[in-house]
């Protein structure tokens, strides 16, 4: 995935200090670098959020549209994710080369927001067997810096958290209901997402395991597992990735730590989200 | 278990001002220069409706009658004499190309590699086919620039016994323009790590070792595990490294000295936090300010 190629004496290194839990960077094995989160920087969007974990710089905007339900789940509303990789993060994107990474991404996003507890879809239901909100989610990566999969799920929470879903008005004339949209930019309703989840990814190097990963030790890293954690410790889904195997006992202490971070993680995004909205500071955007 | 989680809004304003005498003369990219047609076109420039405009963001310089603008964030432009990091890239006819960050990979030729065995051995046909033994594509080496191609490729050399494969320790990338060029680039700090500060931007920390055995010609590394106490040496330099380029100081052996100084009362991952590493820095500076150097 990245294109960071390492020598042999390099991979012995992060191998070594991985076993010692003392990272190149001096973290532990289970520390996360630091975040910087903000949220409705985008003003064409209904809800948008950036969030920049060291190097990796992920922007995401939520659109949202009325559109018929789904007859197989008539009494519920629908998430769409859509990962855009930019050429700028690295030239691998450039042309289709991010497509795959992109798809990966999003269907990882897919499944994690599968579960029913992860966001109230029967509140964007509008109009049960008829209409629904369809949520477009369009995550934009600008920069590549390591555990793009963390990153992204992060600002999307942080964007569905923004985002303000205009309220409809319904009115029954013959033959049917007319839906009616307000125009007042402060007549909207909020969607909860104390239950999304955010992603976690454990990778494995050596015989211990790391979350948050940079480029260097993704590069050291045989396999990994990928798994949606909510804020109660529910695993909502969970995938591995990498050309390496796992042992099924290092499988649950992986993901006994994922949960574990994972928790902490949406805990502390969650306060740090609700604190901006009370600060209602104005957005500072990519300038600095 | 630690996740610290901010908000854009609350970062410390101001806290990336530029510390250093007036700059003079920045332009950014399309920026009108002079419209006085009796000036030459130099690099980073063009002309446009008659007047020059800068094509990158940077200082504008002069000499004479020829205007240039100097680009404040740019590759490598090496000079005869450079030391460089770089990685090897791919394998070619008698040459490995390197990545230096510059425009071009560099290339370096087998005839200028030392070989095990003495520094007057023929190179044969024999050693061709051993390329990738001695240098594989990955691996990271310290050479020196021996000469610049007219198109701004660089060629490397190793012959001395300071240049040449580097083994275990950690590379640190950062621009260019913020390596102090100095008589020497090769540091033994007395705290027990070397320092390799590349002209091209790539740091290279690592545990001192004793004694460089000539037989193998340097192509054989150790792959012993390596005492927690350097690699914690080696975690602060990086981070003391990487805190000093991000609030843009020259880089030279005392200045990452004094931030390992002032940093000691931190803990090594502390060092990753934004208003820790400024303050490590404002240190940094006044005690250069201090010692007038």
């Amino acid at each position: 995935m990245t294109d960071a190629e390492l020598s042999e004496a390099e991979k012995t290194f992060i191998l070594h200090s991985v076993q010692d839990n003392f990272r190149e960077d001096g973290r532990g094995n289970e520390d996360f670098r630091h975040m910087e989160v903000e949220t409705g920087l985008i003003s064409n969007t209904n809800g948008s959020a950036r969030v920049r974990l060291a190097n990796t710089d992920v922007l995401v905007g939520v659109k949202v549209q009325l559109t018929a339900v789904d007859p197989e789940k008539p009494e519920v509303g629908r998430l769409d994710f859509f990962i855009d990789c930019s050429a700028n993060a690295t030239p691998a994107f450039e042309g289709r080369g991010g497509e795959d990474l992109g798809s990966e991404i999003s269907a990882m996003l897919t499944r994690a927001y599968s579960c029913p507890s992860a966001v109230d879809f029967h509140s964007l239901c509008v109009l049960p067997g008829q209409q629904c909100w369809l949520l477009y989610v369009d995550v934009l990566l600008l920069e590549c810096g390591g555990n793009l999969f963390d990153a992204v799920s992060i600002a999307v929470k942080a964007a569905l958290f923004n985002l303000k879903i205009p309220n409809v008005t319904m009115t029954k004339d013959e033959g049917g209901v007319e839906l009616d949209l307000s125009d007042d930019p402060f007549d909207f309703k909020r969607l909860n997402v104390a239950g999304a989840p955010v992603v976690v990814t454990v990778n494995k190097i050596g015989h211990k395991h790391v979350v948050d990963a940079s480029e260097k030790e993704e590069e050291c890293t045989l396999a990994r597992i990928i798994l949606g954690v909510t804020e109660k410790g529910t695993i909502t889904s969970m995938r591995k990735e990498g050309s390496g195997s796992l042992d099924s006992d290092s499988i649950s202490e992986m993901m006994e730590s994922a949960r574990k971070v994972g928790m902490e993680l949406n805990k502390i995004l969650l306060k740090a989200l609700e604190e901006e909205e009370k600060q209602g500071a104005k957005t500072v955007g990519f300038l600095r | 278990m630690s996740v610290d989680i901010r908000l854009a809004s609350s970062r410390p304003a101001g806290t990336d001002l530029y510390h250093g005498e007036n700059p003079g003369n920045i332009v950014t990219p399309g920026d009108v220069i002079t419209a006085d047609s009796g000036f030459m076109r130099g690099h980073g420039t063009y002309m446009e409706d008659e007047c020059l405009h800068a094509s990158v963001a940077g200082t504008v310089e002069r000499v004479n009658k020829l205007i240039s603008v100097r680009p404040l964030k740019t590759r490598y432009n090496g000079e005869i004499g450079d030391v460089v990091i770089g990685r090897i890239r791919e394998l070619a006819q008698k040459r490995w190309k390197v990545e230096t960050h510059s425009r071009m990979d560099s290339v370096l030729m087998l005839s200028s590699v030392n070989l095990p065995g003495g520094e007057l051995r023929r190179r044969s046909e024999e050693d061709e086919k051993m390329m990738r033994h001695y240098l594989k594509e990955g691996d990271l080496i310290s050479a020196e620039v021996q000469n610049v191609m007219s198109d701004g490729c660089l060629s490397l050399h190793t012959r001395s016994l300071k240049y040449g494969k580097l083994g275990q320790g950690c590379l640190v990338c950062i621009s260019p323009s913020l390596v102090l060029r100095r008589k020497t680039h090769f540091h033994n700090l007395p705290i027990g790590a070397s320092i390799i500060l590349g002209n091209n931007g790539f740091i290279w920390i690592s545990p001192t070792v004793q004694d460089k055995s000539e037989e193998s010609g340097g192509y054989e590394t150790n792959l012993q595990p390596i005492p927690k106490l350097d690699r914690e040496v080696i975690a602060r330099l990086r981070n003391c490294v990487l805190a000093l380029a991000e609030c843009k100081m020259l880089l030279f052996d005392t200045c990452i000295l004094y931030a390992y100084e002032a940093s000691l009362k931190y803990a090594v991952k502390d060092l990753l936090k934004p208003e820790v590493a400024v303050e490590v820095v404002d240190l940094v500076r006044q005690r250069l300010e201090l010692e007038g150097s």
